[in-house]
């Protein structure tokens, strides 16, 4: 109960906070909300299944490309191209999962490091289709439906916070779940999992699909909502981030992805505003997180026992 | 006739020179309690892998209930009935006892999970305890909890490998009698290298030696087995 | 080309084949040997004698760099796999943002040390290239009789066997693994300042040599230099022929899958033990 009370007063604290913030930070807000939903996903796979991919910006810019390319070449509006971007994200994921998860631990990593370098090189190729490195902005008529406009700030901001609810009642549900413990058991014991019934090969690919699922609507929706769509996001470094994210705020614990996102953002907006070392902040936080608190903050106060009811 | 619930032919494995399991054969009957006992390196474990299907064998066939199973993987193998303990204990020391007995409560698709977990924790005597992390128990009570989460499979052959190692006297009595209690339901077969365990409870042996099948049949003809008593029991104190 | 891949490579593969550690920042060591080369090529005027002085300090400040980075943090680390790649990418980072804040976002050249054109009859081959190739086989070999013949070079092997039981053997682990991380790091930063006077340097030269590397490492076979360097010459020279057929993008999509494949369907490489 006490989760689920938690759970349901930050939806209310990020709904109270849409009437109130300034411009500047409401805008942040949004974006931040998506980005936590791709940390959310990558979560999923990293923090409780133990699965550490280095390739999900690959289905990050699935679900973006798929909803940007769809509404730039063939005029569809937001919703369906949302819902196929999203369902791109969920199948480039199974399918990368079809060969990654025949392997483990670093090799899991570099496989999918490569298969998202390979996604990011092919974007650049096609780049009479994609944009290329500069990408292309998304039409404004692609940018509503159900007669909102998702470009404007208001809207923006109340369908990715819909986003966010969805997305995290979903996980809420999910680690709850029988398959949620079987998640967690894989990731203690395979091979106790694997004598007591379960087909390792199986969960695992269930959880890149749905990890996948996840960074697909994130994609999609960051570029419908913020108007642009680029094979930047298809980069390394959108990889790093959710991992950042997610080591920061908590793997394995349902509101660490937000609590990553909101500070990392944050952090580097602040750092760049001062200095111009963002990649120095980046990598100063990932040494220190990894160093010091590979729990991350609520993972951490999980394990003191401060809040050990934390899902 | 007894029926055959696994019939094993002919398994071979081998680890480039070493013949862990070297051509051997075993027929368990359906709700009998059977111990495998050898020597260290007779190659029990190793059989028992190969049954389990943890590990797959260079050559022979394994038959469950008339099916065979040689190229089953083992959570298949799992599925069908075959439930096994480890001996080491693998038990999930950073979830609670109700979340380890979960993870086999769960494979039987119950509707009240919450009822069917304390159920399958009263068998081991372990209701008092499922809230606890499982990693803080004592030996004693993590053994229980391993082979409570086998009994929680429902399987139709459990498999245990070495179950009462490390147990006290009094615990041993209690897991003998949790045993009788599983047949003839549930086949059992027992690797022990508990003489007196084995002796009171197997209702047939097999002895291993070297990776082959020394001798096989009921406890009173293998204690007179002049070949066991040399290989194995003879010149050592029973129970070691 | 290939030549210098080989010894960026072979040093990515001591790290790896001893430490079981997979270092992302092994292309920033490279754009650090090669950014240094720069300061030091700056710092003295006459251009052979500063390319002879980039030759001996670069890597051995490099060098210096990775065994800090080892004792400091991989070491508390305890070298487990996936956090010692995730603190990796973090220096790499760190490094990146060094070069870029002190040496500045554009590419700067470096005099090559002597240009002399061979003219063969059928193609002109740069004097200096060839002169890379060779100094980068002599370093090859005189990696390949420290790992193999001296006392040291044991001692490493050793360490890779077994790490426990080379302990107990009394075997420094700790020192060990700082000296290789360092050696690997010094090799790339010999590989950088060999190429620098052909390339530029410039702070983001790491990643291509990084994704390369392991391309080789991973096709030779994690932790076997003889399997590295074989297919550091297969895929240096390759690259040439590919790249008459395929243009450069759709190359590096090739040689990126071809490296996932190979780790998914055969982890050992061609010449690898099983890792």
């Amino acid at each position: 109960m006490r989760a689920l009370s938690l759970h349901l007063a930050v939806l209310a604290l990020l709904l109270a906070l849409h009437f109130v913030l300034p411009a500047y930070h409401h805008a942040n807000l949004a974006r931040i909300m998506v980005l936590a939903v791709f940390a959310m996903g990558y979560n999923i796979a990293f923090g409780y299944t133990g699965l550490l991919s280095l390739g999900h910006a690959l289905f990050l810019s699935a679900g973006m490309f798929g909803a940007g390319l769809l509404i730039q070449h063939f005029g569809l509006t937001a919703a369906p191209a949302l819902l196929i971007g999203t369902l791109a994200g969920a199948a480039m994921a199974a399918l990368t999962g079809l060969l990654a998860l025949r392997t483990a631990g670093v090799s899991l990593m570099i496989v999918t490091l490569m298969f998202a370098q390979a996604g990011y090189l092919t974007l650049l190729y096609f780049g009479a289709v994609t944009g290329g490195d500069e990408g292309f902005p998304v039409p404004a008529a692609g940018r509503v439906t159900f007669g909102l406009n998702l470009a404007a700030e208001g809207p923006r901001y109340l369908v990715a916070l819909g986003l966010f609810a969805l997305a995290l009642m979903g996980n809420l549900a999910l680690v709850r779940s029988r398959f949620g413990r079987v998640m967690v058991a894989m990731r203690e014991n395979e091979e106790r999992s694997r004598m007591l019934g379960y087909n390792p090969f199986a969960v695992k690919l269930g959880v890149m699909a749905l990890s996948g699922l996840y960074a697909g609507a994130a994609g999609a929706f960051y570029g419908v909502m913020f108007g642009y769509v680029g094979a930047t996001f298809a980069t390394i470094p959108y990889s790093i981030l959710p991992l950042l994210y997610v080591l920061l705020g908590g793997a394995g614990v349902t509101l660490g992805p937000l609590l990553g996102a909101v500070l990392m953002f944050y952090l580097i907006d602040l750092a760049s505003s001062h200095t111009t070392v963002q990649l120095a902040v980046t990598g100063g936080a990932l040494l220190v997180l990894v160093l010091f608190a590979p729990k991350g903050i609520l993972g951490s106060l999980r394990e003191r026992g401060l809040a050990s009811w934390l899902p | 006739m007894a029926s055959v619930i696994l019939q094993a032919e002919g398994l071979k494995r081998h680890f480039g020179g070493l013949k862990a399991v070297d051509g051997v054969d075993l027929a368990l009957n359906a709700g009998e309690i059977h111990a495998l006992i050898g020597p260290n390196g007779a190659g029990k474990t190793t059989l028992v892998s190969l049954l389990s299907g943890r590990q797959v064998p260079d050559a022979g066939a394994i038959r469950f209930d008339g099916t065979d199973i040689t190229r089953l993987p083992a959570h298949e193998r799992v599925r069908r009935g075959i439930g096994y303990t480890f001996q080491i204990t693998a038990i999930y020391a950073g979830l609670s006892v109700f979340d380890n007995l979960a993870l086999a409560v769960q494979r039987g698709h119950t509707r009240d999970l919450s009822r069917a977990v304390t159920e399958a924790a009263a068998r081991v005597g372990l209701e008092d305890l499922l809230p606890q992390i499982a990693g803080t128990l004592s030996y004693g009570h993590q053994r229980l909890l391993e082979i409570g989460m086998g009994l929680a499979l429902h399987p139709r052959l459990l498999i245990l490998d070495e179950p009462t190692q490390g147990f006290a006297a009094g615990e041993i009595e209690g897991f003998m009698a949790l045993v009788r209690g599983l047949v003839p339901e549930t086949t059992v077969l027992l690797i022990e290298h508990n003489m007196d365990v084995v002796m009171a409870l197997a209702e047939r042996i097999t002895v291993l030696d070297q990776g082959r099948v020394l001798a096989s049949g009921l406890p009173v003809e293998i204690r007179a087995n002049r070949a066991v008593q040399d290989a194995y029991l003879g010149g050592t104190h029973a129970g070691d | 080309m290939a030549a210098v891949l080989a010894l960026s490579a072979v040093g990515l593969s001591l790290t790896f084949g001893v430490m079981r550690v997979v270092n992302v920042a092994h292309g920033e060591f490279f754009m650090l040997g090669a950014v240094l080369a720069w300061v030091v090529a700056q710092a003295v005027p006459s251009a052979p004698l500063g390319f002879v002085a980039a030759l001996i300090l670069c890597p051995l400040v490099v060098g210096a760099v990775a065994a800090l980075a080892d004792t400091a943090i991989l070491k508390r680390l305890n070298y487990d796999p996936e956090a010692t790649i995730v603190a990796t990418i973090g220096i790499s980072y760190i490094l990146q943002q060094g070069a870029l804040s002190f040496f500045g976002p554009d590419a700067r050249a470096v005099e090559a040390p002597f240009s002399l054109r061979l003219q063969f009859p059928w193609f002109g081959y740069s004097g200096y290239k060839l002169f890379v190739v060779i100094a980068a086989g002599l370093v090859l070999l005189a990696v390949w009789l420290f790992m193999t013949r001296s006392r040291a070079g044991l001692v490493m092997r050793a360490t890779q066997v077994d790490r426990n039981t080379a302990r107990a053997f009394g075997i420094n682990v700790d020192r060990v693994y700082a000296g290789t991380f360092a050696l690997g790091a010094a090799l790339a930063a010999v590989a950088a300042v060999l190429i620098v006077p052909i390339q530029q340097a410039h702070y983001l030269m790491g990643h291509d040599p990084l994704l390369l590397s392991f391309i080789v490492v991973i096709i030779g076979g994690l932790g076997s230099i003889r399997g590295t360097l074989i297919a550091a010459l297969l895929i240096g020279l390759s690259d040439g022929i590919i790249s008459m057929f395929f243009t450069p993008t759709l190359a590096k999509i090739v040689a990126t899958l071809a490296v996932a494949l190979v780790l998914v369907f055969r982890p050992q490489g061609l010449f690898g033990a099983r890792a």
